[in-house]
């Protein structure tokens, strides 16, 4: 398809032809209408001033008779570029006048109206000219007509009208050129909208459709498709992600794995050995199974919703069950676990999702948490907080403890998956807890933030009341991390 | 115990088989739907071990059907799917358990077993014991060897779990599923805080324990005489 076929083809040409068509088609009946009134108009207007005239005539007429009437007509008719005068006698016979006779399309019928006459004077001599006239009968059997010649007000006419036509042809010559223009403006921008789709899907995931900046409808469905070409690189990044994650650290403990059943085959000394070898095989198995569980797990969150399992929640009760299965782990590390509820609140949430994410809240703050019962006996020097509470639309739930909490800059890294701040590496856990709970409250349209505890660390799950706004989900979760 | 297999891979299937001969029962293998829903027909299993995904008729489906047909064998669905929803569509299909995979063979076995003598709802039974040790579901009550033993609320639905399945080994997962309702893996040991803190209550100031612990898979209440 040629450039100019498409051009054609397009969407706002074929709007501006039409719309100019009945443009046209409006225009030329308005300029018609009121040429035929205005010719209407004037026609009266001459026979207005005609009757007033015969009025006149016949006042001579009656003050002097025919011979009065007659010398009047002969007189006035002389006048050059005037009024038609012709008198009839009864004979059919021309008394006076400048018309050589009654013309036909007066004789009969209206007795007024348009005719036509051939001058027998002046410069137009010869020639058929359009005229005015009206026709009444003396007394007398005399016949009078009365004329005035409209030529010019036709010439005058038909000028405009000629001139009507050539607006119109030149209105419609504009109306196309402006079409064309307007579709061309419109089709470039669409299609540097198909350009940046084609090279996306060529690969190029990192470009997005240039803006114009007037913020119209075109640059508003461009800000859609790049707030969705965002998302989508953003998945894919996550994806890629997970990718070389599972490459990087899962590769490190299979290798392991591999090494250890590897070792335990090689060794000759018989049962004792393959059973031991087998036995921390099958214990790496499982720890790589619940990585790749976990990892699984939030790739899935991430991915996408899960609205039919969000259901209306107590968030209290959510957070005294948590701490109640973690009572005893809590207590046993000598740390006392305290729970501050802000009652009769509910939140719209997946409970499991929920429940996990403040599971793996309190299970590191107990993991970070210094050993109370090293620190003076039996008091429980080093307490768990977990604090429930209502702020706006959303509702926290902040989790704190008295470890060595997370230095400001570490904090953002410290919720990406797999990292485990170098302080942490010696103890157990797959660096997985804190990028779950990030996926689980962008799930439900809140957020993570850690701060500081003073001392300790605090960990704040933000969500808003309602679930997930579904309609902007991304923006808002980005809105809320930032 | 007749225990169909309905797994279409068949080293899984191999494996399911011979572990669970050497466990004492008697395990028949199915390698696709239609097979499996025809053998679990024709009836005489005590329990289903059922695949979400095989080839000609999926796991869903034949759960499905047999529960339409009025079969009420119990059925274990097996899974790769472990999401809370899918293992929410496969509890409402019919099924009676699921377990997603790589599961642990212990974790299969006891739960099969706790299928299989699980009794009909109306036969439910009011007081459960254990030797002298003796849990009222309708007074929340519990007493060992006459002596009234006072238990926090989960304390009890803990030791009750355990006392409905007295005598077969129950996972940690299987308490944390039934007692607490988290389909989760919540890393720290906190079932094994719990569980002691139960036989501090219940065993400690007795000579005879009877919660213990079986290596690898969990625990089980048991009566020490049997």
């Amino acid at each position: 398809m040629t450039a100019l076929t498409r051009l054609l083809l397009s969407t706002p040409f074929r709007l501006a032809l039409i719309y100019m068509g009945a443009f046209m088609l409006a225009a030329g009946l308005t300029v018609g209408f009121i040429a035929w009134r205005a010719n209407e108009l004037l026609t009266t207007s001459v026979v207005e001033t005609l009757r007033a005239e015969v009025v006149g005539l016949r006042e001579q007429y009656q003050a002097g008779g025919p011979a009065r009437l007659s010398a009047i007509i002969a007189e006035r008719a002389a006048d050059p570029g005037s009024s038609l005068y012709l008198l009839v006698d009864s004979a059919g016979q021309r008394a006076a006048g400048n018309l050589r006779q009654v013309p036909p399309e007066l004789r009969d019928g209206a007795q007024r109206g348009v005719f036509t006459y051939i001058p027998q004077s002046g410069p137009a001599q010869g020639k058929p000219r359009v005229a005015v006239g009206v026709l009444f009968d003396v007394p007398g059997g005399l016949t009078l007509v009365v004329g005035r010649e409209i030529e010019d007000l036709r010439r005058f006419a038909w000028t405009m009208g000629r001139l009507g036509l050539w607006s119109l042809i030149i209105l419609s010559a504009l109306g196309v050129g402006g079409g064309l223009l307007i579709s061309r403006s419109v089709l470039r921008r669409i299609e540097t909208v198909n350009d940046a789709a084609r090279t996306i899907m060529a690969g190029d995931l990192s470009r997005r459709i240039p803006l114009k900046g007037s913020g119209d409808e075109l640059d508003r469905l461009a800000e859609s498709l790049n707030a969705m070409l965002s998302r989508i690189e953003e998945l894919m990044g996550a994806l890629r992600e997970v990718s070389d994650n599972i490459a990087h650290d899962l590769k490190t403990p299979l290798n392991r794995l591999r090494n250890r059943a590897e070792a335990a085959l090689r060794s000759s000394e018989g049962a004792g050995i393959y059973r031991d070898g087998l036995v921390k095989t099958i214990e790496e198995a499982d720890e790589l199974i619940k990585t790749f569980n976990s990892l699984l797990l939030i790739a899935r969150l991430e991915g996408g919703a899960i609205a039919e399992s969000m259901e209306r929640l107590n968030p209290a009760s959510i957070i005294a069950d948590v701490a109640e299965l973690y009572e005893p782990v809590a207590d046993e590390a000598g740390l006392s676990l305290s729970v501050t509820a802000e009652q009769g609140l509910t939140l719209t949430a997946n409970r499991e999702l929920i429940s996990q994410a403040v599971a793996n809240l309190v299970d590191n703050a107990i993991k970070y948490s210094p050993d109370g019962r090293r620190a003076n006996g039996a008091a429980p020097a080093a307490p768990i907080s977990i604090v429930l509470k209502r702020v706006a639309q959303d509702i926290e739930i902040a989790v704190g403890d008295r470890g060595p909490g997370v230095a400001p800059e570490d904090r953002h890294r410290a919720l990406q998956r797999f990292v485990r701040l170098e302080k942490s590496r010696s103890r157990p856990g797959s660096g997985l807890g804190l990028s779950l709970v990030a996926a689980v409250a962008h799930l439900h349209g809140g957020s993570i933030r850690l701060e500081d505890n003073a001392p300790g660390l605090c960990a704040i799950l933000n969500l808003p009341v309602d679930g997930p706004n579904h309609a902007v989900p991304v923006l808002a979760g980005q809105l809320r991390e930032h | 115990m007749r225990v169909l297999v309905i797994e279409d891979d068949r080293e899984t299937a191999q494996f399911l088989q011979r572990s669970l001969r050497e466990s004492g029962h008697n395990a028949d293998v199915a390698g696709d739907g239609e097979t499996g829903l025809a053998m679990a027909r024709d009836g005489g299993y005590e329990v289903l071990i059922v695949d979400r995904m095989l080839p000609l008729r999926d796991g869903l489906s034949i759960v499905q059907t047999l529960r339409g047909e009025g079969t009420r064998t119990p059925v274990l669905i097996l899974s790769a799917l472990g999401e809370v929803d899918d293992r929410v569509k496969g509890l409402r299909a019919g099924g009676d358990d699921y377990l997603t995979k790589p599961y642990q063979y212990t974790e299969l076995l006891a739960r099969i077993e706790a299928l299989a003598r699980r009794p009909a709802p109306e036969q439910q039974e009011t007081r459960y014991v254990v030797g002298d040790l003796v849990l009222d579901r309708l007074s929340h009550k519990v007493m060992r060897g006459g002596e009234p033993i006072v238990l926090q609320p989960r304390e009890f639905r803990l030791l009750e779990y355990l006392m409905k399945h007295a005598g077969q080994v129950v996972t940690r997962t299987m308490l944390l599923e039934n007692v607490w309702d988290y389909h989760f893996d919540p890393q720290t040991n906190v079932i094994d805080v719990h569980i002691s803190r139960l036989r501090s209550k219940i065993d400690k100031s007795f000579a005879k324990p009877l919660l213990h612990t079986v290596r690898g898979a969990g625990y089980m209440i048991r009566d020490g005489s049997d």
